[in-house]
């Protein structure tokens, strides 16, 4: 099999599972839906891992192959075309992965649901959009997969579609991406006025151009162009990421079933904006005033976000809130031009997020769909292994020694430290303290959900739709099709980290992909104090950001395990502060009144007035009785009469002469 | 001209013509076969058919006629050319008229009609599409499109029974005759002013001597109106509703489908080889003719209620924007005006097809209301029909738009501004009833409510035409560089 076949099998595998659960579903039934997605992907990730293999020890070198010239319009060429370098490899091999074991999970998990062969239906087609997206060599490609990625995210959180709360997530999400993708598309579109081209190789290897370029979007009002570019690229990041304040979808995004919260909501979708931005890294080198930008905008969202997760009692909002404030780590990462250890974390934390929520989804399974984790407690009995599995990964969340998130986020501190970007100082004080507040809502979660004494009650004879807190049997391990992906991804949360640190960030892995400047590249410094992993891990027992994160655990142990009334106090001495996080800094309420309610009003203004009485009152249906009336006109003339036709052709030829003939 | 006795005897001459030899051949064997076989084993006239089809393909794109560095091959005193854009336009004659095939067996079988003259008489009339494809000699233009046209006013007529039928027969039969007429007049013209047949000479001998020459541009109106005629283009279009809605509907298909391509490959001949150097007057004459049918053909189509006829002028308007593609009389012009009339071949088809479809128990499905609540009857054939009409209409993705973008853009690149403005103008009305199929497929309560029966190679063929409707729009690049690389 040939390279170029097999990367055109890759994304191609899902999508053909995709089309045959979801057209398919009555003749493949449920068994078969979920076969056919999980041998798809399946084999799409063998292959990815595959592929890896050969860069890694067969010094397979960077692809880049198109594989259809769809059309050529003015010298643009639109093409489907595979970018296959280091940064490819490693997304691929994380997304199919990642995929396989939510597959997996997902038998487990939907196994009462109707729905069932369009959810598998619907993750493969995902798992498809997103190696379109991240095997893109082009920049239409890109925007494919962007936008058939958020396609099925807003199919997803809408899945559970009699939900009112679904509905209403669906939508937001669905709006506030706009706004992001309205930034994404205007990069796009100035990438082609600047370069003519959508080529990645074109477009990098020219970048050096924009140096010095400057455009006017206002008159007077000179922007350099490198800036333009990459903020409107970046804002489209930040909707498909989730930076503050286009975050606001995400925590709401939890209204779809919890496989996807781990898939697209976590591991793979929302880091797609880091991902980008990595892949634009020679564009956003050209411009300090965007990275600064970019810096800013995640160390707001990694601080922020954390600190709503505190106050949070859902166990799945606390986690997307985490999520946030992680993709905020990553973004603070790019901001100071460690795009490797961006990537770096964007793969520790696929797995250990994935991990986590897959495991928050156990619990709820385990109590019927209750997420709240005011009702939960002391399950560890009930659940070891996700108990257990939950532990790790919340100790690589955490960032403790040795565990893969230790190093990621280490490394994001340490580059951040480093940087002499403006405002970098602040952004280390962020990072830092983040700390903190991810060490203490992770570990507030483990004892509110696994520790302490239960807060349900068991009463069998409670009916179908017991209240909240009441249970109708004792909570109980959950099957293997959901534990053994518990345990697979709890591997490479504890490990990877440790195996892959050395190459992916020091061992210039990713430097075919990403392009840095002299001045900007804090990773190579980093680089030079770097003796090992085992050297890195003893050195943390000295360093601020672990006794931070025992702080963390340690308030939590104290709060959570031994005084639950010292919660409450807080709440009560700090009601300011309280109510601000609770409300979540008021960000829906402000968008709520400033756009939706305005935008309500326009609308309908728009449509009494303008539409119904102007467009279709007088163009449309006016246009259509004026064509109707020439319609009909016209019809007569068709009148059956053989010499009326012969007669039309006659005066057709002679007024041909008349035109042609005879005036010449 | 070195035409002795000795060249036309010359082995290379009957190999070019190999493809419409074995036409030829096999129109016989099937008329003989016929004699001999009982009605009910009717099916391998149909295989014979079929088998003719294949072999004329293999014949035909075998290639390697072509000497070192030459586009071009020329048979039988020059009369008979052989080139890229010939041999695609019969292949894909070859694959339209097979799909015809495959649905008119089944319509026939339904009709009690399926007799041998239905194969015998299209393929002369395919055979007059290749010679006529493949002249290069005023004559040899003339002799195709007679052998086209007699061969098509017999089929109209086919069903002998069929008081309509042969009305229609009657009318095309007339008003051929007078475009026939017509042409001929024209080309004496012709010959006059230049004192040759051969396309070639003509070129050079019009090129010398340019507008001005009364006699010759005389000729050229009367060369331009046979055309448009052929073609079926305002105002030498009147044939085509009465005969489209008159004749069988497995007729109207052929019709409908086949010889548009024989037509755009008669014009560029005729204009393009033959009278290039009058670019500038007969790019006038085709956008006058092109602006009139696409203005007439959608309007008129807005007030119909049955589907052939509404098919008869969604045809004159395609057929208006296959002009439009030839205005600028440039390489890319004629190769987007050649991917318009084969994706127009494909896409009347398959809808024709689907007319054939819902027909039954002898009655035809020709009113629009027939396709009433098709998605709930079965959702596939629906979503087929809904895909053919979105090509016509010309939505993006689907073939149509291609077809569509090209032709505007070739008009533009021609600085024809008002052309293309008016075309996409047209386009939208033409959208509304291309549209109202798709409604009242999928909105309107079916009338009946029977399911759709259908032999097994009808449903896989008109399966195949409709995915080719979005297929070839994802894929579209291979076939535009098939067109496009026919003209350089």
């Amino acid at each position: 099999m040939s390279l170029t076949t097999t990367l055109i099998l890759i994304p191609l595998l899902p999508l053909l599972a995709a089309i045959v659960a979801g057209l398919l579903h009555k003749q493949v039934g449920r068994a078969g839906a979920h076969w056919v997605t999980i041998l798809g992907v399946g084999a799409s990730c063998v292959l990815s891992l595959w592929v890896l293999y050969q860069q890694m020890y067969e010094g397979l070198g960077t692809q880049d192959i198109t594989i259809y010239n769809w059309m050529i319009s003015d010298g643009i060429r639109f093409q489907v075309g595979f970018l296959v370098d280091h940064l490819t490899s490693l997304m691929m091999v994380v997304v199919t992965s990642v995929s396989l074991m939510v597959h997996i999970y997902t038998i487990g998990y939907m196994a009462e649901d109707p729905g069932y062969q369009r959810f598998f239906s619907y993750i493969a087609l995902f798992t498809f959009s997103m190696l379109m997206l991240v095997m893109a060599n082009n920049f239409m490609q890109l925007f494919f997969g962007w936008e058939a990625v958020g396609l099925v995210s807003y199919l997803l959180i809408g899945f559970w579609f009699k939900r009112e709360s679904a509905i209403f997530a669906n939508l937001k999400a669905f709006l506030v991406n706009r706004v992001g993708d309205f930034g994404f598309l205007l990069g796009i579109a100035a990438v082609v006025y600047a370069f003519g081209s959508l080529d990645y190789a074109d477009v990098f290897g020219r970048a050096g151009e924009l140096e010095g370029k400057t455009f006017s979007i206002i008159p007077g009002l000179d922007w350099q162009l490198a800036t333009v570019i990459c903020i409107c690229l970046f804002i489209g990041a930040m909707g498909k990421s989730a930076q503050a304040p286009l975050h606001v979808w995400l925590p709401d995004s939890m209204e779809g079933p919890t496989p996807i919260s781990a898939l697209i909501h976590a591991a793979t979708m929302v880091t797609a904006g880091i991902f980008m931005v990595a892949r634009m890294s020679p564009l956003f080198e050209l411009s300090d005033m965007a990275l600064t930008f970019v810096m800013l905008i995640g160390v707001f969202t990694a601080l922020a976000m954390g600190l709503i997760g505190i106050v949070q009692n859902d166990i799945k909002r606390v986690i997307a809130y985490s999520t946030l404030s992680q993709l905020g780590y990553m973004t603070v990462a790019l901001g100071v031009s460690a795009y490797s250890a961006a990537i770096f974390h964007l793969m520790t934390h696929a797995f250990f997020k994935a991990l986590l929520f897959l495991g928050a989804g156990s619990v709820i399974i385990a109590l019927h769909h209750q997420q709240d984790m005011r009702y939960m407690g002391g399950l560890r009995k009930h659940m070891p292994i996700t108990w257990l599995t939950a532990w790790l990964g919340t100790l690589a969340l955490v960032g403790f020694p040795f565990f893969s998130g230790f190093f990621s986020k280490d490394a994001i501190i340490e580059a951040v430290a480093l940087s002499n970007r403006t405002g970098s100082e602040i952004a280390y004080w962020g990072v830092v303290l983040g700390v903190l507040v991810t060490s203490f809502y992770s570990f507030r979660l483990l004892y509110l959900a696994f520790h302490g004494s239960p807060r349900y009650t068991v009463d069998a004879g409670a009916g179908h739709h017991p209240p909240d807190g009441v249970l109708q049997h004792e909570p109980h391990e959950s099957p293997a099709v959901v534990t053994v992906p518990l345990i697979l991804l709890a591997i490479p949360s504890v490990i990877i980290g440790y195996f892959t640190i050395e190459p992916v960030l020091f061992g210039g892995w990713l430097s075919d992909a990403i392009h840095v400047a002299p001045q900007n590249d804090v990773v190579a410094e980093l680089g030079t104090h770097f003796h090992g992993p085992m050297a890195m891990g003893t050195h943390a027992l000295v360093t601020v950001p672990f006794w931070l994160m025992v702080a963390g655990f340690v308030i939590a142990t104290l709060v959570y395990r031994f005084r639950p009334a010292l919660a409450d106090y807080a709440a009560m001495k700090l009601p300011v502060l309280h109510r601000l996080l609770e409300n979540k800094y008021y960000f829906d309420e402000f968008y709520q009144s400033a756009f939706v309610r305005r935008s309500i009003q326009l609308g309908n203004g728009l449509w009494k007035k303008a539409d119904a009485g102007f467009i279709d009152g007088w163009l449309v249906n006016g246009s259509a009785r004026l064509m109707g009336n020439l319609a009909a006109r016209i019809r007569e003339w068709q009148s059956g009469y053989l010499y009326h036709y012969a007669f039309a052709m006659i005066l057709g030829l002679i007024g041909m002469l008349t035109i042609w003939v005879i005036r010449s | 001209m070195n035409g002795s006795l000795l060249d036309s005897v010359n082995i290379g001459n009957w190999m070019l013509i190999a493809p419409e030899l074995w036409v030829l051949t096999m129109t016989c064997v099937i008329l003989f076969v016929d004699l001999y076989i009982k009605e009910e084993r009717r099916g391998i006239i149909h295989l014979l058919g079929m088998i003719t089809l294949i072999f004329a393909a293999i014949i035909t794109l075998r290639g390697g006629y072509l000497e070192e560095g030459a586009t071009q091959a020329f048979a039988f005193n020059d009369t008979f050319v052989r080139d890229r854009m010939g041999d695609v336009l019969k292949a894909f004659s070859y694959l339209v008229l097979a799909g015809v095939y495959t649905y008119a067996k089944f319509y026939m079988r339904q009709f009690s009609l399926f007799r041998s003259d239905f194969y015998t008489l299209s393929l002369e009339a395919l055979l007059g599409i290749m010679l006529l494809i493949s002249a290069n000699n005023l004559v040899m233009v003339y002799l195709g499109l007679e052998l086209l046209a007699l061969a098509s006013y017999a089929l109209v007529a086919f069903d002998r029974g069929s008081q309509r039928a042969s009305e229609a027969a009657m009318k095309y039969f007339v008003l051929g005759s007078m475009a026939s007429g017509i042409l001929l007049y024209g080309m004496s013209m012709i010959y006059g002013a230049t004192g040759s047949l051969d396309l070639a000479e003509i070129s050079t001998a019009a090129a010398a001597a340019g507008s001005g020459d009364i006699i010759l541009l005389f000729g050229m109106v009367f060369l331009v109106v046979g055309i448009a005629f052929k073609l079926g283009v305002v105002p030498f279009h009147m044939w085509i509703p009465d005969v489209y809605h008159g004749a069988p509907a497995a007729v109207t298909l052929f019709i409908a489908a086949v010889p548009k391509m024989a037509a755009f490959a008669m014009a560029y001949r005729l204009l393009q080889s033959g009278l290039g150097g009058l670019h500038v007057d007969w790019m006038q004459m085709l956008a006058v003719l092109a602006v009139l049918s696409i203005m007439a053909g959608n309007l008129a189509a807005i007030a119909q209620t049955n589907i052939k006829r509404m098919l008869a002028y969604s045809t004159i308007s395609h057929m208006g924007f296959v002009l439009l593609g030839m205005l600028p009389g440039t390489a890319t012009g004629f190769g987007a005006a050649m991917y318009y009339v084969i994706v127009y071949s494909l896409m009347s088809a398959a809808a024709f097809g689907m007319v054939i479809l819902l027909s039954h128990h002898g009655v035809e499905a020709e009113k629009l209301d027939d396709f009433k609540g098709l998605n709930r009857r079965n959702p596939w054939y629906a979503a087929i029909m809904a895909m053919v009409m979105f090509s016509m209409a010309g939505v993006p993705i689907f073939v149509g738009f291609f077809a569509k973008w090209l032709v505007i853009k070739a008009a533009l690149d021609a600085g024809l501004m008002w052309l293309a403005l008016l075309a996409v103008i047209f386009s939208v009305v033409g959208a509304f009833y291309y549209l109202r199929v798709v409604k009242l497929m999928y909105f309107d309560e079916p009338l009946a409510e029977s399911s759709i029966e259908a032999p097994v190679d009808f449903r896989a063929a008109i399966s195949i035409n409709g995915i080719l409707m979005i297929g070839l729009g994802i894929f579209s690049s291979a076939l535009i560089s098939v067109c496009m690389s026919s003209f350089t």
